[in-house]
């Protein structure tokens, strides 16, 4: 069992010093729940919308861990801390919407970079930022996890790579604009229960989404984060719109025996290589004419 | 073998209003807060559209930190007036009345051939002067009052009514406004007289326009979202409503933009130099 907390977070727009003094707050509200992993949303240090303020705001993932070790210290934590962050990065020339995994006071784990940049609508990345373009499992001192980052989860493949790469875990920093006000919830948050329920029913998987709250000039974050366990169904659930601490233990112990009774996962790794020729051929613009 | 067929899909205008009121509640909240505000300004109209920004500034941000302005003109119908009060007393704030027949009358003074066109921008103008002195007298953020409609049609005065720099109402269609006034308790007079800019005695804003807002904003929502005019006539609309409705839209696409600036370097403001207007370091 691991004990994690989603900190449902409000970033003053650009303010990364009192983001940063906000978060050693929530940790020492956070401590006395003894959490290992503490999940945050998608440019949750900075707020969303940048356009071309990436440049002024983006930082490498070393100033990241310097930062949040900083953050770690002045909280008074004891002992190791992991902590799933979105942040905008700067690397070589290029910025990134990327989210890092890390072990502090000490270390990177892994830091994941957005694959599927939403450029339509009200959203603008791929105007400002290089796309990631890797989807892997990575090793943490508690097991086997992956990060997808807002769009990258609404394409089932990313989820089906990082399951078959051996993710226990698929955390899902995100930013989603509430739109959609015909239902019991905005449409947006319905699609995100929707598909967590569905990756983590398919793989076999818990599906950790931290989502970002806060007015962004009009556009209204929706939080809802919450967590999905191996059977497909919500475990937990944050309120819509509102910062929250949402504290729950993740039982790596559930997943065997879910897979055993629906072994989708393993199907999947036995009748996917059986497919690749097709995913080569449609991918490379060619398409069968009806026999 | 029951044969079933689905209806034809359309798009619905109805929403979860108690959830639009929360989320614009806290939408009144928010941008007002990140601009240091913690009180706002309401110019009241006697109209459904500013009675129901008023209704979500009080839920907002409590009476006592809502102020509301009544600002007639000697022409302005009785009738606005005592809606006006109606609606300050329903939410509990008091209404401040700021007569603009002295500003509007000294320039009409000295402008023989204004016409009454002229003269109606003339006051929207002479009411952006008070509402923004007193938003400054008060510390208080004006809220606009547009909705969705008006806006896509252009039914306003440029650098009038659209102003305020917070508009809790305008992704709203004037349907969907009248339904959410109802959810909030706008008093039924005012949500069931004809809309009117009163700017000109005797004027609606449904004969000014040429179509009724209930078919209206069906035929917005799926002209906006790309549905064929074939399949909006299918709905029961017809070719002049159509004609008018898009007309209105693509005439106007100016007057929901900034001005115009010519573009001379590859940092001018808002082409190349692009920040969110809530960016701040």
């Amino acid at each position: 069992m691991v004990r994690h907390a989603i900190l449902q977070f409000r970033p003053e727009k650009g303010r990364v010093r009192e983001n940063l003094a906000r978060l050693a707050e929530a940790l020492r509200l956070l401590k006395p729940h003894a959490p290992e992993v503490v999940v945050l949303p998608e440019a949750a240090l900075t707020g969303y919308f940048l356009q071309g303020g990436v440049r002024e705001l983006a930082l490498t993932r070393y100033e990241l861990l310097e930062l949040l070790s900083k953050v770690h210290r002045e909280a008074g934590w004891e002992g190791l801390l992991d902590v799933v962050v979105g942040f905008y990065e700067r690397d070589e020339g290029a910025y990134y919407n990327s989210a890092a995994y890390l072990e502090l006071p000490h270390r990177v784990v892994h830091v994941h970079r957005k694959v599927f940049l939403p450029t339509y609508g009200v959203f603008d990345e791929e105007r400002y930022l290089a796309r990631g373009r890797r989807v892997e499992a990575f090793g943490t001192r508690f097991g086997r996890a992956a990060i997808l980052i807002c769009e990258d989860f609404w394409h089932s493949v990313t989820a089906t790579i990082a399951a078959l790469d051996g993710a226990e875990v698929i955390y899902v920093p995100a930013a989603s604009p509430a739109r959609g006000f015909h239902g019991e919830r905005p449409e947006n948050v319905a699609r995100w229960r929707t598909l967590a329920q569905a990756v983590a029913a398919e793989h076999g998987v818990y599906v950790v989404l931290a989502s970002l709250v806060g007015f962004e000039a009009g556009k209204g974050m929706s939080g809802g984060s919450l967590v999905a366990g191996p059977e497909g169904r919500i475990l937990a659930e944050a309120p819509l719109f509102e910062e929250a601490a949402l504290l729950f233990h993740l039982d790596r112990e559930r997943i065997p025996p879910v897979r055993y009774d629906s072994p989708l996962l393993s199907d999947l790794e036995a009748g996917l290589p059986l497919l690749l020729p097709d995913l080569t051929r449609v991918l490379n613009g060619r398409r069968h004419e009806a026999s | 073998m029951r044969l079933l067929e689905a209806p034809k899909a359309h798009e619905v205008l109805e929403l979860n209003w108690p959830l639009v009121a929360d989320f614009l509640t806290r939408f009144i909240r928010e941008e007002l807060a990140w601009r240091g505000y913690t009180k706002a300004l309401v110019a009241v109209s006697g109209g459904v559209d500013s009675a129901t920004t008023l209704a979500l500034a009080v839920r907002a941000l409590g009476p006592e930190n809502v102020h509301a302005l009544f600002l007639p003109h000697r022409d302005s119908s009785p009738l606005s007036r005592e809606h006006a009060h109606l609606v300050a007393r329903t939410f509990g704030v008091a209404l401040e009345e700021v007569d603009i027949t002295p500003m509007v009358e000294g320039y009409a003074a000295l402008t023989p051939d204004l016409t009454p066109h002229r003269k109606g921008n003339v006051m929207a103008r002479a009411r952006m002067i008070v509402l923004f002195d007193k938003a400054e007298a008060y510390k208080a953020l004006p809220l606009g009052t547009g909705n969705k409609t008006e806006r896509l049609f252009g039914y306003f005065t440029w650098h009038g009514d659209d102003t305020p720099p917070v508009n809790p109402l305008g992704d709203l269609y004037k349907t969907q406004v009248w339904r959410l006034a109802e959810y909030l308790g706008v008093p039924e007079a005012v949500v069931r007289k004809p809309p009117t800019a009163d700017l000109i005695p005797g004027q609606t804003d449904e004969a000014d326009l040429g179509v009724r807002y209930l078919r209206a904003d069906v035929i917005l929502e799926h002209y906006l979202k790309g549905y064929p005019d074939a399949y909006i006539l299918s709905l029961g609309y017809t070719e002049e409503e159509l004609r008018r409705v898009k007309e209105r839209v693509n005439r106007t696409h100016w007057k929901r933009a900034l001005p115009t600036v010519a573009l001379l370097s590859s940092t001018a403001i808002g082409e190349f130099y692009l920040r969110p207007l809530d960016f701040r370091l």
